[in-house]
């Protein structure tokens, strides 16, 4: 089974033999590559209790709770990466998350969808509707995106919270893309901080 | 009530040393297995049972012929799969299918009765080591409980490390609330309420306090279901009257609702295969249990160090053992770095949920214990 290319990007960039928590894991397809590829001790936190029984019954370490609150309960570095993968966006708080996420872990990988890709700009610009792309493919009414965020303002976040961005990765038609105008160009972004 | 002794028996060589201070000597495991033990005595899972449960997890019980407590999720195919696992569920002691409780003989010859001494959660869980020693089982391949059960497992895993590898607790608690105490005390104080309770010494009488021990599993059966549940299982219908009338109220205090003859129905059910004193014992140990107290009064300590993998499941409608319980449990254990699973499953059942049908339930203890 092919990762999501976000997910793809950030399995390739863990180093073997590392504690990870991933944050709003889903099924559990980054943990388990995580732990068949790199011998990573994985542990998950997601939401949804139908995918927590999933992971569970494919042997992962994944604990139903909720990002905005439940990060609290882990203490300072208790693991090398702490990823949000798809999952700021939706956060009550998103900059709140951020600094949690570099709490936990020494390193953090985010990955969002970027809201300032040209074609989100060009259906809010010449359509005057919520743009449906691709990348946010559900209805402003029913989306879990609270928190539209593009590239530019990720970058402006983490200057703000004093975090180092140690290297990003960006997406367009599953493909990883260049930096050059990526704030235009890509759907999809990966950031690798550090505090 | 205590001639359930088909069981295999194990008699514990050495004096068991309990919380209270005090030692008992002579005790005995009353337990059941089931599937074979690899030749290196690596594929036993310790089941738990819950407060009035016994060791016939999977297999008929002696006294009512019914089928085991949990024969839906143990046996040959089942999540816990018996033609894989070793398969052990044992007594705890104080209870009375065979174990060591107050209905047993004292060095006299006579029964305990209430010379017996208080025992905690953690008293049950050596004398189960006790047993684990005696058969040879260093380090279980998982141990699992439901509600008390969970609460042994618990124990186990804080207080004996190095024996399982894999903690599964279902609907259970780190600490018994004020209203779980509560609850138990109601039905403690009906047991002592009715006069053939005798002060605990009704062994060598024909009376045994049956109505008080039937009104305190009524109280307790109330706890194990949602209101929801008991709605959709009785509503306010009423019974059928002895003279053939349906649906008519007796003015009168006959059974006249279908919940109340359901509860009456459990409650003298009970009392064909349990002791009295059994129930005081059992819930007096429930309500001392706090597994942070015994650690410092912090529950990741109890937890520290541990390489054990743990997965709890609450459900949503259990207003005993809430989630909020398991949630608790958990964020301990991601304070202690553990290894942990949690989910909480919707169910429409209450306490009793981890009982009953469940497919979700099935997978996650399928997927853990694998």
């Amino acid at each position: 089974m092919s990762l999501r290319p976000d997910l793809a990007a950030i399995a390739a960039h863990v180093t073997p033999g590392t504690r990870v928590l991933d944050i709003g894991c889903g099924d559990g397809a980054l943990m388990a590559e995580l732990e068949r590829v790199s011998d990573v001790d994985a542990r998950g936190m997601e939401l949804d209790a139908a995918l927590v029984e999933r992971c569970v019954a494919r042997g992962l370490s994944v604990v139903q709770g909720d990002a905005n609150t439940d990060l609290a309960n882990y203490p300072d570095k208790a693991f090398d990466y702490a990823i949000l993968s798809q999952t700021l966006q939706t956060a009550t708080r998103p900059d709140l998350i951020l600094d949690e996420l570099l709490r936990v872990g020494e390193k953090a990988f985010v990955s969002f969808p970027n809201f300032a890709h040209w074609r989100t700009r060009a259906a809010l610009m010449f359509g005057g509707r919520m743009p449906v792309t691709r990348a946010l493919p559900v209805s402003w009414f029913e989306t879990t995106n609270i928190h539209h965020v593009t590239i530019d303002d990720f970058r402006e976040l983490a200057r703000a919270k004093g975090a180092r961005i140690e290297c990003a990765w960006y997406f367009a038609h599953e493909n990883e893309i260049g930096a050059l105008a990526a704030n235009l160009r890509a759907e999809f972004a990966v950031f690798q901080l550090s505090r | 009530m205590n001639s359930g002794a088909a069981s295999n028996i194990y008699a514990i060589p050495d004096d068991l040393p309990l919380d209270s201070g005090q030692v008992l000597s002579g005790a005995q495991i009353a337990y059941e297995t089931y599937g074979d033990l690899a030749a290196d005595r690596s594929n036993a899972i310790l089941i738990c049972h819950a407060l009035t449960g016994d060791q016939y997890v999977a297999s008929e019980h002696p006294i009512t012929g019914k089928s085991g407590w949990w024969e839906r999720m143990v046996g040959p195919g089942k999540p816990i799969d018996t033609n894989r696992h070793h398969v052990i569920c044992a007594n705890v002691i104080g209870s009375c299918m065979g174990s060591t409780g107050p209905a047993s003989e004292a060095a006299d010859g006579t029964a305990y009765a209430m010379r017996f001494p208080v025992i905690t959660i953690r008293d049950m869980v050596r004398g189960l080591v006790a047993l684990l020693d005696g058969l040879g089982i260093e380090k279980l391949h998982a141990v699992v409980g439901g509600s008390m059960g969970g609460m042994q497992a618990l124990s186990l895993a804080a207080n004996w490390p190095s024996r399982a590898k894999r903690v599964l607790v279902i609907a259970s608690t780190a600490r018994h609330s004020a209203q779980n105490i509560a609850f138990h005390e109601v039905g403690r104080q009906a047991i002592m309420a009715d006069p053939a309770w005798a002060d605990g010494d009704y062994y060598s009488t024909r009376a045994s306090p049956d109505n008080g021990l039937a009104v305190a599993r009524m109280a307790a059966h109330i706890t194990y279901l949602s209101e929801e549940g008991l709605t959709e299982k009785f509503g306010r219908r009423l019974q059928d009257r002895p003279d053939g009338t349906r649906g008519a109220k007796s003015f009168g205090f006959d059974a006249d609702f279908q919940v109340e003859s359901y509860l009456r129905y459990q409650g003298s059910g009970f009392t064909q295969r349990f002791d009295a004193n059994s129930y005081l014992y059992i819930t007096r140990a429930m309500d001392y249990f706090d597994l942070a107290e015994e650690h410092g009064g912090k529950l990741a300590n109890a937890f520290h160090g541990t390489s054990a993998r743990f997965c709890l499941v609450s459900f949503d409608t259990d207003w005993l053992y809430p989630t909020a319980e398991s949630r608790h449990i958990v964020h301990a254990l991601n304070a202690a770095g553990a290894k942990v699973s949690f989910v909480e499953l919707s169910a429409p059942n209450g306490h009793d949920s981890f009982l009953l049908e469940h497919e979700q339930l099935d997978r996650v203890v399928q997927g853990f214990i694998e």
